[in-house]
């Protein structure tokens, strides 16, 4: 024999599960074995079917590394410390909450793996994820397929509750962000913006839509866009698209960017002397970006889930249990992952029952929750319905302005 | 008339550092005629250990490297760091070229280039562990001090506006320029830059002649190395938030100083020179007076183009090719 093939019956449960696959895949159709796979490991590891155990399961996929590491990060913290707290007071209908948390390294395929693995191998009764709005669609087709329900913490493009009935947010979507920041522009006594430039990144879906939505709701609001101008991930020079920005003379620029990107286009705004405020959206939401952008970044204002200096009592003691337990305060992500495990805690509790029906049913019908991100009730597209917070850099800390609540 | 001199002034920045990696590509491919995908990934390398020593020397100016706002160090300081990444990227360069393609110097020349694609994905993946650079982006604390040298006010199209050139742009213009009429001295009026031509012509020829002919290859190597580790040096200067090792900034930028040296004429010196300075005059100019969405579009276009017209590159002579 040239050598060893290894085969399924060789493999115990608690060997690695590339083992059993890896076998099958080489001696039989990986669509025969693979499901069977499953199943035993299922039996062995997962969860219990959910309602037969002693306690239920939560399923979590983040990115916990790669690029957008720190978003991950962030909502799991989030989520553990809702996860414990409702433990501490005794659980959901007499059992404990247990949070399984698989990494997709910020790339989509692997998201749709992990949920798969959530929703087949470990049974868990809901599942949790994620941020960027490419890995949530990655995802939610596997989960309302399976009638699992996801909700996303904070995947703010509208198609991710398109995928189903399954799928919900507990986060406002980018026709609203969008909306809050060109009446922000439009009204906000230090700009009372005329004319706004947008300069955005043309290979995310995230920043396209925000781009359409603040363009047509500026236009709306009385205003004009003066300029359009678009980058792609990647572009580090932003000195021509400024220029021509500059010339355009606008009273605000608008960049829906995620924070890196924001952080080297205001250095290069700096550069070029244009002292034109900047006003993004929640990807600007980072302890790096003050890192990155220094005082280049001071006074411009971004849209946000929730503010660190909201007076709301509920807020600051989330703030100071999280430090607790964290060592680090919570940024939005943290925010919306302990309010979207909350409100799935919350809705599996008045359903009774850890079918994927009955905890959809009552996700559907949370009206009024007091969230840490505000109050959040569900509309009819899955989507929350909840005010936006509008936050000014000053010294480098993400200041609170104002409100900008739902049309 | 003030946007138009702003442009130009971004388009020298920016076509200063095409140059300079271009000079890589367009040398290695002279002597060896293959295409070093690894060369961008010494262009990262040289702004990462720029900025890692950066990190480590602040303190010991007195510094804070974690504050972006601390005033810069000394001159000195940015000068003996771009000294210290040249050298450490040269012998980098002088590794890679000994271990991974001096083996395959008698395999076809396929075999070399997937070689080359190879050690630009470990160079990548190893750039990303944490041990190394890590996943996340930096900020890399400023070694010049943002001061603006001239401010000119010129008439524009709806009022005066200002062109802003900053002592960094003067910086890496000027650096690239230096560097670059060295290169020029040492390739055109040296024994070593004879030689280099020399085994450029005709490798075997030039081995029989009494060349030194894999020292010859080491020195290119180390030569365009150390020109991306300059290069990388003056990149994170001028746009000090560092993207991780595998981002596709790095790849882009690469691929579009790749782009600069086929269309100067690949295998000719001053040809990717002046490779550099068109493509970044059509990105500039054409995201300006265009529009910014076709950025990326205009430079390829134009290596078609010119690919229709000229194969050979600008600058770029035909050979035929003996049968």
């Amino acid at each position: 024999m040239p050598r060893h093939v290894p085969s399924a019956s060789f493999c115990v449960p608690d060997q690695p599960d590339w083992c059993s696959q890896v076998g099958a895949a080489r001696m039989f159709s990986f669509g025969v074995f693979f499901p069977m796979g499953c199943l035993f490991a299922s039996l062995l590891i997962g969860c219990g079917g959910g309602s037969s155990g002693d306690e239920i399961c939560l399923g979590h996929y983040a990115s916990l590394t790669g690029a957008q590491a720190t978003f991950g990060r962030s909502t799991d913290n989030g989520i553990l410390l809702a996860i414990e707290e409702i433990n501490a007071a005794g659980g959901v209908n007499g059992k404990k909450v247990r949070l399984i948390t698989y990494d997709d390294k910020g790339d989509a395929r692997e998201a749709g793996t992990a949920a798969t693995r959530l929703v087949t191998r470990d049974g868990v009764v809901a599942v949790l994820g994620e941020v960027a709005t490419s890995l949530s669609l990655a995802a939610a087709p596997v989960c309302q397929e399976n009638g699992i329900p996801m909700v996303s913490p904070s995947s703010t493009n509208t198609k991710v509750t398109q995928v189903g009935d399954k799928i919900f947010r507990v986060c406002f979507i980018d026709p609203f962000q969008a909306y809050a920041c060109a009446k922000f522009a439009r009204e906000h006594e230090a700009l009372k913006a005329n004319k706004a430039a947008i300069l955005y990144d043309q290979a995310s879906g995230y920043s396209v839509g925000l781009r359409e939505e603040f363009a047509k709701s500026f236009a709306k609001l009385g205003g004009t866009i003066v300029s359009e101008q678009a980058y792609t991930e990647g572009d580090q020079d932003f000195s021509a698209q400024l220029t021509a920005i500059r010339a355009s003379e606008p009273d605000v620029i608008f960049i829906p960017g995620y924070y890196t990107d924001v952080g080297n286009i205001a250095i290069q705004t700096q550069k070029l002397g244009i002292a034109t405020p900047l006003l993004g959206a929640d990807g600007w939401d980072s302890s790096k970006l003050a890192g990155i952008a220094g005082k280049a970044i001071e006074g411009a204002y971004y849209s946000n889930h929730y503010s660190q200096q909201d007076p709301d009592p509920a807020v600051q003691s989330f703030i100071s249990k999280y430090k607790a337990k964290h060592g680090e305060t919570p940024d939005a992500l943290a925010a919306l992952g302990y309010d979207a495990a909350r409100i799935v805690c919350l809705a599996i509790g008045q359903a009774g029952s850890t079918k994927g029906d009955d905890i959809a049913a009552k996700l559907a019908s949370t009206k009024g929750f007091p969230g840490v991100t505000g109050k959040i009730s569900i509309d009819a597209d899955r989507n929350a319905v909840k005010p936006a917070m509008m936050i000014q850099m000053k010294d480098g800390i993400p200041t609170y302005v104002t409100t900008i609540q739902p049309e | 008339m003030a946007d138009f001199a702003q442009t130009l002034m971004t388009t020298l920045a920016v076509g200063s550092l095409y140059a300079l990696i271009a000079l890589g590509y367009t040398m290695v491919y002279g002597i060896l005629k293959f295409i070093n995908f690894a060369h961008s990934d010494i262009v990262v390398l040289g702004a990462w250990i720029s900025f890692t020593l950066t990190r480590w020397l602040f303190p010991a100016v007195g510094l804070d490297a974690h504050n972006p706002d601390s005033p810069a160090p000394p001159l000195w300081l940015g000068a003996s760091i771009l000294i210290a990444a040249v050298v450490a990227c040269s012998l980098i360069g002088f590794v890679i070229e000994r271990f991974a393609y001096r083996p395959l110097r008698k395999a076809p020349r396929l075999n070399v280039l997937i070689t080359a694609i190879g050690v630009s994905l470990l160079l990548q993946n190893l750039g990303q562990l944490s041990f190394m650079f890590g996943p996340s982006p930096q900020k890399m604390p400023a070694l010049l001090s943002n001061v603006e040298l001239w401010r000119l006010s010129l008439p524009s199209s709806g009022g005066a506006r200002n062109v802003v050139i900053g002592l960094v742009d003067v910086m890496i213009v000027g650096t690239s320029a230096v560097l670059m009429i060295a290169l020029e001295f040492l390739v055109f009026r040296t024994k070593i830059g004879t030689a280099m031509r020399a085994v450029s012509y005709d490798l075997e020829a030039s081995a029989l002649m009494g060349i030194p002919v894999d020292r010859i290859i080491s020195y290119t190597f180390m030569l365009g190395s150390a020109l991306a580790a300059a290069a990388g040096f003056l990149y994170a200067l001028k746009y000090p938030g560092l993207n991780q090792p595998a981002h596709t900034t790095w790849v882009l930028l690469g691929l579009k100083a790749f782009v600069a040296a086929v269309i100067g004429g690949i295998g000719n010196v001053r040809g990717a020179v002046l490779g550099g300075f068109v493509i970044a005059a059509v990105e500039q100019f054409g995201a300006y007076y265009l529009s910014s969405s076709y950025r990326d579009v205009y430079v390829f276009a134009l290596l078609i183009a010119i690919l229709l017209v000229r194969p050979s590159g600008l600058l770029g002579s035909t050979v035929r090719e003996k049968v």
